[in-house]
């Protein structure tokens, strides 16, 4: 494996779109082609090697490829847009649009990331030891084409909409979850292993929302099911035990709603249900 | 200005009779001249296609349902995003380019005049804020007339001068350029939920026909000796069986002759030319629509190309839209029903795989292909309902060559394919024939005497294109074809040269058509009186702060002309 190292000349104050930043770019590639790439800097078209200092070697593969940066890049956005394969490390936070259209391989932020983490993404694996923005796993403004496949683990909090569009896949959210957690979600999985604020799987049509701490109440348009004893993420088993929900009926959809008994007791209610 | 002269192109002049001589255009003052001095600057064209600047006649590029339809689609922004440059501002969108990149684009294809089809009155003035700002282009709009409240009580009351002198009123106050006409009475019945299919159904309180609403314009647009005819899109749009009621508005209004001009134009007919009972039914209506063209002359059509790509459908159908969005299960926006018309916006995506879309596909080069007369058929996708405007070059290709249709015909649904006339049509467009539908013959149809040719005294609007037509053949090169029209060598726009090898050098201000009809001071007092009996309780905005004023039009182009009443 080789090792592209990636390190910010300056702290950047305008935002910065640098799709180049993915192995598929790089592979191949000389150190001094990379460094000539334009990049917007804003408005304006920039060199890349005028922003960053490129060192390291370069695979000539996109799987051969890893790319560390080393440095604030919350500035940055579109890192490893489209790649296939290799890995990226960001030792520090990274900008919006990480990982947009992702096909294969790795990407790990240390920091913090910024929203539309993995929007489109195809497949692949993207990991933040920090908190994300809003809409992660999600389509672009308007779109009704999420995350199609691949794998997104948040160790933070995330922010609102995560999953929205979904069409497959995974999300991990290890902290808490902000408004609309699996918005119009087709398919997929996303687990919160904390708190939502709320509205989880509003529209959804299909997939799964599970949900370990408080769900922060229940649509009205949700159907209670039955209680379940664990509920399964891909291949792993979530001892529970869960109230199951179904819905959203609005769009006629059959998503499933998982949200824990013992940290909802706001949803006890639904157990009167199960009397009949 | 400096003059102008272009040497040794290969002219293609339909409106003048030039076909591929090659020949020098001198451009003086914006004009074009027969000589210019010695001192010209000289552009050398030898080896490229000169024509007149394209003439566009039905793109919906600006209004308040552009405007919406851009609120609703911020995904198709992120599609294509356009950078600044130093003569152009940045601009997105590629089924609904924004404000400034829609004259860019335009102009990199050659194109120098776009009417906007469709404006509800009361929004004329955001109609006529966008089009100020679009670059380079000239332009103009048609207000929409076919279920105006005072239009269908004047026809139901039969007082066809007051209606003629509403209709004067209304083109001046919202510097209008046609009468246009959108689902007749049809929009009305949306209102209260409902739909008009065909010509002789009842609008809702109101007691009148489509019939009679088009026959009154019609009448209106002869009596008024409006440059353009009556702009229709008729009733029943995109439902299956819809081209007999085509047939039955054609053939409506055909008493209203109008010497050397139309009485009708029947837009986007690949939408309003289908036969069958039910969607999985629907056949192509294109030979019987063509036939009828063919045997008169009161008549003109655009097909509307489909071409397969995500769209915006943006008409001021409403009903024709909902109905739409039941099916394409999007997301729909609807507009303007608080105006004097209606508006709905949906978005789709057209897929060769899907039967319906390719018989559309079929059904509009069909249309194109079977209209023997160049001069009664023009160059259209409806932008943004068929497809982009900027898929104009890829329509020619599909035109001038029978060889790039049938490649794609390979790849579209079967059934389509072997119901459709289309694999048994061998026609293919010259240049001049290419030349005659998307200039001449819509600057004809328009009544724009000074676009469209390059003829003495013509504005100075040129599009060169780099292909030889002597060493090029279409048939085969289409892709070279297609190519060059996408991006012109050379556009020319009253005597500026503002695109260079497909790329925008200068941004010039257009100017914007509109139509003045002089109508006799009696009638129109009358017809005054009426309207302010009504207007206060009829609208949200006072009569007097209604009307648009001729200094709110950056650089305004009036054409007057004499009503008989």
């Amino acid at each position: 494996m080789a090792d592209l190292l990636i390190t910010p000349v300056k702290h950047f104050k305008i935002p910065i779109t640098a799709e180049c930043i993915s192995p598929d770019f790089v592979a191949g590639k000389s150190l001094r082609e990379i460094e000539l790439t334009q990049v917007w800097e804003g408005n304006r078209r920039v060199k890349l090697g005028s922003l960053f200092k490129i060192a390291g070697e370069i695979g000539r593969t996109p799987s051969d490829c890893t790319i560390r940066i080393r440095g604030n890049m919350s500035a940055v956005r579109r890192i490893g847009y489209e790649m296939s394969g290799g890995s990226i490390q960001v030792d520090g936070d990274a900008g919006m649009y990480l990982g947009e259209r992702t096909k294969g391989g790795t990407i790990t932020v240390a920091g913090n990331a910024g929203s539309w983490l993995g929007t489109q993404m195809r497949g692949g694996h993207i990991e933040v030891k920090g908190n994300t923005g809003d809409s992660i796993g999600g389509s672009v403004r308007g779109g009704t084409k999420g995350m199609r496949g691949g794998m997104i683990r948040i160790h933070g909090d995330c922010g609102t909409e995560a999953g929205a569009w979904m069409q497959n896949g995974m999300i991990r959210i290890g902290g808490n979850c902000d408004l609309y957690a699996g918005m119009h979600m087709k398919n997929g999985t996303v687990v919160v292993e904390r708190d939502c604020q709320g509205r989880v799987g509003a529209q959804m049509t299909g997939g799964k929302v599970i949900v370990l701490g408080n769900a922060g109440g229940l649509l009205p348009s949700f159907q209670f099911e039955e209680i379940r004893e664990r509920s399964k993420a891909d291949d792993e088993k979530i001892a529970g035990p869960f109230y199951v929900f179904s819905g959203d009926v609005n769009e006629g959809g059959k998503g499933q709603f998982f949200a824990r008994v013992s940290d909802n007791p706001d949803l006890k209610w639904n157990e009167r249900y199960l009397e009949r | 200005m400096p003059e102008l002269l272009i040497r040794n192109g290969y002219v293609f002049d339909p409106l003048n009779g030039i076909e591929g001589e090659r020949m020098d255009i001198a451009v003086k003052d914006g004009k074009i001249v027969e000589s210019v001095g010695r001192k010209a600057r000289v552009l050398d064209a030898s080896g490229m296609t000169v024509m007149p600047g394209g003439v566009d006649i039905h793109s919906h590029i600006a209004g308040s349902k552009a405007n919406c339809a851009r609120m609703m689609r911020p995904e198709d922004h992120s599609k294509d995003p356009e950078p600044k440059t130093r003569h152009t501002r940045s601009g997105v969108g590629h089924t609904i380019p924004s404000v400034f990149t829609t004259g860019y684009r335009y102009a990199r294809m050659g194109y120098t005049t776009v009417f906007e089809p469709a404006t509800p009155p009361l929004k004329a003035r955001h109609t006529h804020e966008e089009l100020n700002d679009i670059p380079i282009i000239d332009k103009g709009c048609f207000p929409l007339f076919g279920n105006n409240w005072f239009v269908m009580e004047y026809v139901k009351q039969g007082r066809i001068k007051e209606l003629a002198a509403y209709v004067a009123w209304m083109l001046e106050a919202t510097k209008g350029y046609a009468i246009k006409i959108v689902n007749p009475g049809g929009i009305e019945a949306w209102r209260w939920g409902g739909n008009l299919r065909h010509l002789d159904d009842t609008v809702p309180n109101f007691d009148v026909t489509p019939r009679e609403i088009v026959r009154a314009l019609c009448q209106v647009n002869k009596i008024l000796d409006l440059p353009h005819a009556v702009h229709i899109h008729p009733n029943g749009l995109s439902e299956p069986g819809n081209y007999q009621t085509t047939l039955d508005t054609m053939e409506c209004a055909r008493d209203f002759r109008r010497e050397g001009r139309t009485t009708m134009h029947v837009t986007h007919a690949q939408f309003t030319g289908r036969k069958g009972w039910s969607w999985p039914d629907v056949r192509s209506g294109a030979p019987e629509i063509a036939d009828y063209v063919n045997a008169h002359d009161h008549v003109s059509i655009d097909p509307g190309q489909l071409i397969f790509t995500n769209v915006t459908w943006m008409t001021a159908d409403g009903p024709a839209m909902f109905a739409l969005y039941k099916l394409a299960k999007t997301k729909w926006f609807n507009a303007d029903v608080e105006a004097e018309t209606g508006a709905g916006i949906v978005s789709a995506t057209y897929k060769k795989s899907n039967y319906v879309n390719a018989m559309q596909w079929g059904i509009a080069l069909e249309l194109a292909l079977l209209v023997k007369d160049p001069w009664k058929v023009y160059l259209t996708t409806d932008h943004p309902n068929g497809g982009p405007f900027t898929s104009y070059p890829r329509v020619i290709s599909w035109l001038v060559s029978n060889q790039a249709r049938q490649r794609l015909l390979d790849k579209i649904n079967k059934t389509a394919k072997r119901r459709l006339n289309l694999p048994g049509i061998d026609r293919e467009y010259s240049l001049y024939e290419i030349a005659t539908i998307t200039r001449a013959a819509t600057a004809k149809s328009l009544g724009l005497v000074s676009k469209g040719h390059l003829g003495s005294g013509a504005d100075a609007d040129i599009a060169i294109y780099d292909i030889e037509p002597k060493k090029i053949d279409p048939v085969k090169e289409y892709k070279a074809v297609r190519k060059a029209f996408a991006h012109a060598a050379y556009t020319i726009k009253d005597g500026r040269t503002v695109v260079k090898k497909g790329e925008v050098v200068r941004s010039v201000q257009g100017r914007t058509f509109w139509t003045k009809p002089k109508v006799s001071d009696d009638i129109m007092k009358t017809m005054i009186a009426d309207l302010e009996a009504k207007f206060d309780d009829y609208y949200t905005v006072r009569m007097a702060n209604y009307p648009i004023e001729e200094r709110y039009l950056t650089a305004s182009q009036m054409i007057t002309t004499n009503a008989g009443v």
